[in-house]
């Protein structure tokens, strides 16, 4: 069972309400995404820790229900 | 410590580049890992291959062990680094030739 997209946004935003979400289905198949987030929440933070807070948002579905999720993290202008 | 925590603490300490993977450096046998493969060979860099495929405790063990949910994951004289999407950002922005030479890690780029 993977995810749906809005799916996956919807609970980005639930963590990190600023964020600004874009997710491209990159094999159709629902489990191969690729989102690009942008929050004021990374500013400061190392790539790691801002791609940690997304994986908390998504609570577990990162490497269970959700295979790969490709992240691109960035700071607002 | 479980004996995964142990032998992962270890691993990550004894040695310089550190590449939990699913496969090995030779045959990787999932696209992400394929690519931090591709991306430490073309460097030229030295670094241990662990498949996690062989033993399930050092698959999960290694998830809690940098907080970090999907493999691969590599480490740089101990320090969790990344999966296979900081790996490429950073390899594409140069930052990845920084940090080695900040870590004094050797490497070279193949001049195909």
């Amino acid at each position: 069972m993977a995810m749906e997209a809005k799916e996956i946004e919807d609970m980005i935003v639930e963590a990190l309400p600023d964020a600004q979400v874009t997710i491209t289905d990159m094999a159709g198949d629902g489990d191969h995404y690729m989102a690009r987030v942008v929050s004021k929440e990374f500013i400061g933070k190392s790539r790691v820790s801002q791609h940690q807070l997304v994986y908390k948002a998504l609570k577990g579905k990162m490497g269970g229900v959700l295979h790969a999720l490709s992240l691109q993290t960035e700071t607002p202008e | 410590m479980s004996e995964a925590q142990d032998f992962i603490e270890n691993t990550v300490k004894s040695n310089d580049v550190v590449l939990f993977m699913k496969g090995t450096k030779d045959f990787p046998q999932c696209g992400f890992s394929g690519l931090v493969t591709q991306i430490l060979n073309y460097l030229s860099i030295d670094y241990t291959d662990i498949n996690v495929l062989e033993n399930d405790e050092i698959r999960e063990g290694v998830k809690a062990y940098s907080d970090w949910p999907t493999i691969p994951q590599v480490y740089i004289k101990g320090e969790f680094i990344g999966g296979a999407d900081i790996l490429r950002d950073m390899f594409e922005t140069g930052e990845i030739r920084t940090l080695l030479d900040t870590k004094g890690i050797a490497y070279s780029v193949s001049e195909q």
